[in-house]
């Protein structure tokens, strides 16, 4: 019986990590998607890119320099990345969902190959900051304090956004530009600067989230779908333009994953795409939609 | 001279909507715009806020040509919509909306959060409240309000009576006087004759895309043949 509650205690945290993660990761893509109607499948390979930086900057031998180097690299990458992929799709701004998801595949495909080709196939470990390599005594089981570490920042990140986006002038913008960006420009704002801003700052927040969480999944080739995919089952089930919506479904598909891995791992995919499909099933334009109403 | 439309042409991929359309709104001035569905009002409206881009002609505030501008240039410049169905930002709150919208546009009567309250007291006591959950009339009221904080010479009015209750309708019909005497130029799209006739000095009859008869509404009014003949109702 102590086992079950064991693996329980150490599952939840693995699975409040992997969401908090998760949250950093999809809030960009679902603003980016609710706001300019772009769906941005480069995602995940900007999140691997931010991994990487971690592993060239960081690699086998940590310091806390090193890390704090990997963040200022990966900010910096992650804004050149959101600035690129920007200009790229802006000119597909009014086509269909086809054509962009076309565009930033592709863009996906040659940034793994490129990832592969500077950095090679092998999985790339990378270590915790010093100190917090070890593990820690929670309700007396021996858990790894950097995933500590990283439900803390995660929990600090997710209360930002949502202060940010729900509780400022600024966050009303985006808001605003995420319901009826046509009205944004009819008041006199250049909506094309909010949708610039918020698709650099959901790049950086990606390549933020790739640094943080490299120690767990270690950067990898196949990596990038990996974490496309984990982050557009949050976007989907969360509704798009959502932030709160985001982090709810980002902890439930953080739970999902770790309770599912821990308890029936051979069914952990299926958990997955099954609640996918019962949320779709039952709210098919996600938990939070209802609050984003049904102007389009 | 406020607003001077000349020639204007717009429509969409399938097809051409305005043949070209003149038109004159002055400053204190409001003007009807009538016709039957399909005529293209709303596309005149969205055409003059550049919604929709127009593919000819001319628009000129002040002497300024603003077609082919973006959006958020025309507003800067003074012209402002309340469109139809109002399009009031469900996840965002009353104060936020007016925040947004104020000052950014230039040219009218510098309207403020606390002037704009007063005239719609209504909002006041919702300030906190998102847009979803408001009434439509007060919904309306949150568009007329959004639009007179950019600081409009123009404003674009479309369907401001649409399904609202008597009494949100006269309060519509005083806050768009209310505007007309604070030196703005009104043009109205508007279904309800008795609200058009209340506010505008003169009417506008569009019909396929054009133009095709204007005149002062008291003229208008006296001639109901033509009114029937042009728009198929009685007045």
């Amino acid at each position: 019986m102590a086992n079950w509650v064991d693996i329980g205690v150490i599952a939840v945290l693995n699975g409040l990590a992997i969401g908090l993660l998760l949250f950093v990761v999809a809030v960009g893509l679902s603003l980016v998607f609710g706001m300019m109607d772009v769906l941005n499948l480069a995602h995940g390979a900007v999140f691997v890119a931010g991994a990487y930086v971690a592993w060239w900057v960081v690699g086998g031998s940590p310091t806390w320099t090193g890390w704090l180097a990997a963040l200022g690299v990966a900010l910096a990458v992650g804004a050149l990345a959101g600035g690129g992929l920007l200009l790229m799709t802006g000119p597909l701004a009014r086509r269909s969902h086809l054509e962009q998801a076309l565009l930033t595949l592709g863009v996906a495909l040659v940034v793994a190959e490129l990832l592969s080709l500077a950095f090679g196939e092998d999985v790339r470990s990378v270590s915790p900051p010093p100190g917090l390599g070890g593990t820690v005594s929670v309700l007396g089981n021996a858990y790894p304090a950097y995933r500590l570490l990283l439900i803390a920042l995660g929990a600090g990140l997710a209360v930002a956004a949502h202060v940010v986006v729900e509780r400022t002038p600024l966050g009303a913008l985006v808001r605003a530009t995420v319901a009826d960006r046509d009205m944004v420009a009819a008041v006199g704002i250049d909506a094309r600067l909010v949708r610039a801003g918020v698709f650099v700052v959901g790049s950086m927040l990606a390549t933020t989230a790739g640094v943080l969480g490299s120690p767990i999944y270690s950067p990898r080739p196949g990596l990038d779908s990996t974490i496309l995919i984990l982050a557009l089952v949050v976007v989907v089930i969360g509704g798009l333009g959502s932030v709160r919506g985001a982090l709810v479904a980002a902890l439930l598909i953080g739970q999902i994953e770790s309770t599912g891995r821990a308890l029936l791992s051979d069914l952990a995919s299926f958990l997955l795409f099954g609640s996918l499909a019962i949320v779709l099933a039952l709210r098919p334009r996600g938990l939070f939609a209802g609050a984003i109403g049904g102007q389009h | 001279m406020s607003l001077r439309v000349r020639d204007l042409r717009s429509g969409y991929r399938q097809g051409e909507v305005l043949h070209g359309v003149d038109l004159d709104v002055d400053r204190g001035r409001a003007l009807a715009l009538l016709g039957r569905n399909g005529a293209g009002k709303s596309t005149l409206l969205l055409t003059l806020m550049g919604l929709v881009r127009p593919t000819g002609g001319s628009v000129r505030l002040d002497g300024r040509e603003l077609a082919g501008a973006r959006t958020d240039q025309i507003a800067r410049a003074g012209v402002a919509l309340v469109p139809q169905g109002r399009r009031i930002w469900p996840t965002v709150t009353v104060r936020e909306h007016l925040v947004l919208a104020n000052r950014r546009g230039g040219g009218g009567r510098a309207w403020t959060i606390d002037g704009v309250l007063d005239l719609f007291p209504g909002l006041a006591v919702r300030r906190r409240h998102v847009g979803w959950q408001l009434s439509g009339g007060e919904q309306q009221m949150l568009a007329m309000a959004r639009s007179l904080l950019t600081g409009p010479s123009v404003i674009l009015l479309d369907e401001p009576s649409e399904g609202l209750a008597p009494a949100a309708v006269d309060q519509v019909a005083s806050a768009v006087r209310t505007v007309i005497d604070g030196g703005v130029a009104v043009l109205l799209v508007e279904h309800d004759l008795h609200l058009a006739f209340a506010v505008a000095d003169s009417v506008a009859v569009l019909a396929r895309g054009a133009v095709v008869h204007q005149v002062d509404t008291a003229a208008f009014r006296r001639d109901p043949d033509t009114a029937h003949r042009l728009l198929g109702v009685a007045t």
